[in-house]
């Protein structure tokens, strides 16, 4: 029991009404599954997926050198982001640890004044402000909307038809990581080609108060064609399929972004926080992220220990039953020379061995 | 089977106890309660025929996608019949956690046990305050 009052989502009172069964997911109270965590996993890749990711810290930087000063602080190069564009990053320690990984915006506002939007995660949103301000130069203002907006992300097949029908102006020219300002069931949003499934779709970012409208109105909607509300339950076995890695999983202050398989996330050509320390590493011995299948139907978990011929070799980071390939998978973390596609492990799920393999990651990748 | 008979465990197993040839015959399931916060059932490890099991040891384990519980024996005595059909019908469960989703019988060496399990309705008041 937690006597530390959660904090609720502008849709948290629906989320209750409609069966959502509330946990405690880094001091929000948010929806962990509805009905059936399989049946909103494949709603979501089979038609359309709703979720209240609006637990997740949304930021805003104004000023001239906005772009300029996020650009230090993220290990991907956002200084020539186009106005409409979005970049996928890290926040490094000095030591080159992850805070945090965040998506840039490049957005402009009616009269075409730039600013710049971030989404951090839930758990690291106190930690990444401090750390901003500690950083921040006199000349840029930043804010923090988390409270006063809501964010629905809206994925799936069908997401982009469901959610045009809400959203003023043609969004079909919108390509992956693009978004920008719009009018949303006639309320100023922001809409984002973005999303943590795998699958095609979009995040729309609200006035807290108009969030339940917009989300009534895009359930109708998805309803009527085999879609749901997903809770977090499906949010973790859809990410966890398209390989997607969660903070406080898959990346930590202790792992480096070479270790997590995100070497598309530095751009050596840009001076950022961590760059002197994550050049000097030697990178060549530190366990690496690695997908499993298991051989058998036993699920690995967070913390189960990996072996090779009897010698912890390493550790499981999240796992789950894949509903899509139906089978259990896993991410995890092992020494180098057991990286290899097809390399036999051995899974320790509670004091028995069950064999696993090496696979390729994504899991799962949509046609 | 109707559930009037049964004792439940505060672990969410249900038992049903019959007397064969002389011995008592625990038939062992899960809840439909239990079966239903569960949801989304994906393995089901069976006890060993022949295994001694001791009222409130782990003697199973259901996993759900989103995590693994123990099954806890709920009385004393020795596995004498697991349900082998059920670890491939697990959605099964869903519609019948009594008849056909019984996971094992134990012969009872011991039955002091007996006088922890509740009836029907202490049980579903248990799950009331839980929830």
């Amino acid at each position: 029991m937690t006597t530390e009052i959660l904090k609720k989502t502008p849709l948290h009172d629906w989320h209750a009404a409609n069966g959502g069964r509330m946990v405690d997911f880094t001091g929000w109270s948010m929806p962990v599954q509805y009905k059936s965590i399989i049946d909103e996993h494949n709603a979501t890749r089979n038609a359309v997926g709703l979720f209240d990711v609006s637990h997740m810290a949304r930021f805003r930087f104004d000023g001239d050198s906005a772009l300029a000063f996020i650009d230090r602080l993220v290990t991907r190069k956002v200084a020539d982001l186009k106005p409409g564009r979005i970049r996928y990053g890290l926040v490094c320690k000095e030591d080159g640890g992850i805070l945090d990984d965040v998506l840039t915006y490049h957005l402009q506002d009616s009269s075409g004044a730039s600013y710049v939007w971030m989404v951090v995660n839930a758990g690291n949103r106190e930690k990444i402000a401090a750390w901003i301000e500690q950083h921040l130069p006199e000349e840029v203002t930043f804010t923090d909307h988390t409270e006063e907006t809501a964010m629905i992300a809206v994925q799936g097949p069908q997401a982009i038809s469901i959610a045009q029908r809400f959203i003023e102006g043609d969004i079909s020219d919108l390509k992956y990581y693009q978004g920008r300002e719009a009018t949303i069931l006639s309320h100023s949003g922001i809409v984002s080609r973005t999303g943590y499934t795998g699958e095609d779709g979009v995040e729309l970012t609200v006035p807290a108060e108009s969030a339940i409208a917009i989300w009534e109105a895009l359930h109708v909607a998805a309803s009527e064609i085999g879609g749901h509300a997903v809770g977090l339950g499906a949010r973790d076995t859809l990410r966890l399929e398209a390989a997607m890695p969660l903070y406080g999983h898959e990346l930590s202050e202790e792992i480096t972004p070479i270790q997590a398989g995100l070497g598309f996330a530095l751009s050596w050509d840009h001076d950022f926080i961590g760059k002197k320390a994550l050049e000097a590493i030697d990178q060549d011995t530190l366990p690496v992220r690695v997908g499993l299948v298991m051989q058998d139907r036993r699920v690995p978990r967070e913390h189960y220990l990996l072996f090779s011929e009897g010698e912890q070799v390493g550790e499981v980071t999240s796992g789950s039953q894949s509903p899509t390939l139906g089978s259990p998978i896993a991410m995890a973390y092992v020494a180098p020379q057991f990286a290899e596609e097809d390399t036999p492990l051995e899974v320790d799920v509670r004091g028995k061995r069950h064999p696993a393999k090496v696979v390729p990651l994504p899991f799962y990748k949509r046609k | 089977m109707s559930t009037d008979n049964l004792l439940f465990a505060k672990t969410h197993e249900w038992v049903k106890v019959e007397e064969s040839d002389g011995a008592k015959i625990a038939t062992v399931g899960i809840s439909a309660h239990a079966i239903e916060a569960l949801n989304d059932l994906v393995y089901l490890e069976l006890p060993e025929v022949g295994k001694e099991v001791t009222a409130g040891e782990s003697f199973g384990e259901i996993e759900s996608v989103k995590a693994v519980s123990d099954i806890y024996a709920p009385v004393t005595g020795e596995v004498i019949a697991a349900n082998t059909a059920l670890p491939d019908n697990l959605d099964s469960l869903h519609e019948d956690a009594y008849d056909n989703g019984w996971i094992a019988k134990i012969k009872i060496t011991d039955d002091s046990a007996l006088g922890d399990l509740m009836d029907l309705a202490g049980y579903e008041k248990m799950c009331a305050e839980e929830a």
